[in-house]
């Protein structure tokens, strides 16, 4: 059974009886599951974690509810080491862990299995959400498999590829014209009219701990190791957030020995108030209107933005934002290095890993983790006329030789 | 001039429930203090120790997030309608 205590307030400590409701009554801060640790910490071993299922739910233990039957598995998703992409940005231990490998393809199938969990435990038969694009599709993919209905709802400019790997799947696709933040309102405020589960409004607070499994995993593939240093993709700020305290709780409950985890942040330009705030050195995080390639990274005022901040401020990690043309290069580099496929979130965050790297703040002796959280035939288009055929020709060997006449023979 | 200001269902309690109430003022700040003194209790939970809004209260006057305009000195007009949202969904 979940180890929960309750849901606390992160701004002023206020508790709430576990529901659903995501933020503080008084205050409106963000609600936080608090767990009973000590209970925790004696309830699970790595053996205990080894025995589990190859799925988010071997860590059950650490999550706020249990498994539920007959979904589809998401997680346990490949660690694979990058020799040739550290070769390539001059460092030393690199790893990747590869999240386009889940049921939809991106790192929201996590956050969604524990959100749809908690749904059913609350007996709430619609999900709902407001999207990117890659939630939309971890919704409307995991929905289907429960046999539930779903309502996503998405900024009407989204990339056609996330739009129609949701409608796929029997959701209710509703296309705002907006920017996500206003999606995002709208969403906060449908959830006062329906009684929906909104994974990313009212089921928030466990939604967000799926991405705790991320740093789980990593230490686990490691051999129950913490990387020194890990790099994480900032829409929301949840993510990065979240992978910060998965180690955290490691070291808490006696599965990590010590955790010193350097956190740095990647944000795209077009929509960098994380990193700006960051460079400004300010408390607070400036909305902005988002304007880049990055749209799964397109939220202009991320809710975690201010907690991101100060994750990445105390572990000592940077923040930086990178241009189109950069994100760009960057999905080419992952690809032609490792064989991995991302999406422009994951080139931001390879073309960060990159910046990072130049300026000296990720170093030739640590031991790097970048998370790539979506697929990159998610956001073909992006890649522009530059990737394509590298010569039409005609059905002959002498149209062949003609195009090609270094090609070995 | 008489403003419609939305409640989030966080805060409708200290509205006797209501989801809308009716307020005077000619800014923003104008009109979430009048609506203290209709309803006691509202000043608090929206503004902090130092007086400015809380940092996970968004408040959008015709769809726009404060933050863009003036902030609580945006004027509001006959009919403005002003939304209190939280701040902590998405992602």
């Amino acid at each position: 059974m979940a180890l929960v205590d309750a849901l606390r307030c992160r701004e002023c400590g206020r508790t709430y009886e576990i529901s659903p409701r995501y933020a503080c009554e008084w205050c409106f801060g963000p609600l936080e599951v608090a767990y009973d640790y000590d209970a925790i910490a004696a309830a699970v071993t790595r053996e205990s974690i080894a025995t589990g299922p190859p799925t988010i739910w071997r860590y059950a233990d650490l999550l706020p509810v249990e498994e539920p039957t007959g979904a589809l598995p998401v997680g346990w998703t490949p660690l694979v080491r990058a020799d040739r992409l550290a070769e390539a940005l001059g460092l030393g231990e690199v790893w990747v862990k590869d999240d386009t490998r889940n049921p939809t393809n991106s790192f929201k199938d996590r956050v969604v299995a524990v959100a749809l969990a908690k749904a059913l435990d609350f007996g709430l038969k619609t999900i709902a959400c407001a999207s990117t694009g890659n939630l939309a599709n971890a919704v409307a993919g995991a929905s289907a498999r429960a046999g539930l209905p779903s309502y996503v709802f998405v900024p009407a400019d989204l990339e056609p590829a996330k739009v129609r790997a949701t409608a796929v799947y029997g959701a209710t696709v509703v296309a705002v014209d907006g920017n996500y933040d206003d999606v995002n309102r709208l969403c906060a405020e449908l959830t006062a009219e329906h009684p929906w589960a909104f994974v990313n409004v009212n089921v928030r607070p466990f939604y967000a701990e799926g991405s705790k499994t991320l740093a789980f995993e990593t230490a686990e593939q490691l051999g129950w190791q913490a990387p020194d240093h890990v790099v994480v993709p900032v829409g929301s700020g949840a993510l990065l957030t979240k992978i910060d305290r998965g180690f955290e709780e490691l070291t808490r409950v006696g599965l990590l020995d010590e955790a010193r985890v350097r956190v740095s942040g990647a944000q795209a330009a077009g929509c960098s108030p994380v990193a700006t705030a960051f460079a400004e050195g300010t408390d607070t995080v400036r909305p902005v209107k988002p304007s880049t390639i990055a749209k799964s990274l397109a939220i202009g005022d991320p809710a975690d933005g201010v907690y991101a901040l100060d994750t990445v401020r105390r572990t000592g990690g940077g923040l930086v934002s990178v241009t189109d043309d950069e994100i760009r290069d960057g999905i080419g580099l992952l690809a032609r290095t490792e064989g991995i496929f991302g999406e422009t979130a994951a080139g931001v965050t390879i073309a960060s890993l990159r910046r990072l790297a130049a300026e000296g703040v990720v170093r030739p002796d640590e031991r790097v983790v970048v998370y790539v959280t979506g697929h990159g035939l998610k956001t073909l288009d992006a890649l522009g006329e530059g990737v394509g055929p590298t010569a039409t020709i005609q059905p002959t060997l002498d149209a062949f030789r003609a195009a090609f006449p270094t090609a070995q023979r | 001039m008489a403003v419609t200001v939305r409640i989030p269902t966080q805060l409708r309690p200290l509205a006797g429930g209501a989801s809308e109430v009716a307020v005077n003022g000619t800014t923003v700040g104008e009109a979430l203090t009048a609506l203290d003194a209709a309803h006691p209790g509202f000043g608090e939970r929206l503004f902090d120790d130092r007086g400015g809004l809380r940092r996970f209260v968004n408040v959008f006057v015709a769809e726009e997030d404060i933050r863009f305009l003036d902030g609580v000195a945006t004027p509001v007009t006959d009919g403005t309608v002003v939304s209190v949202v939280p701040a902590v969904a998405g992602g």
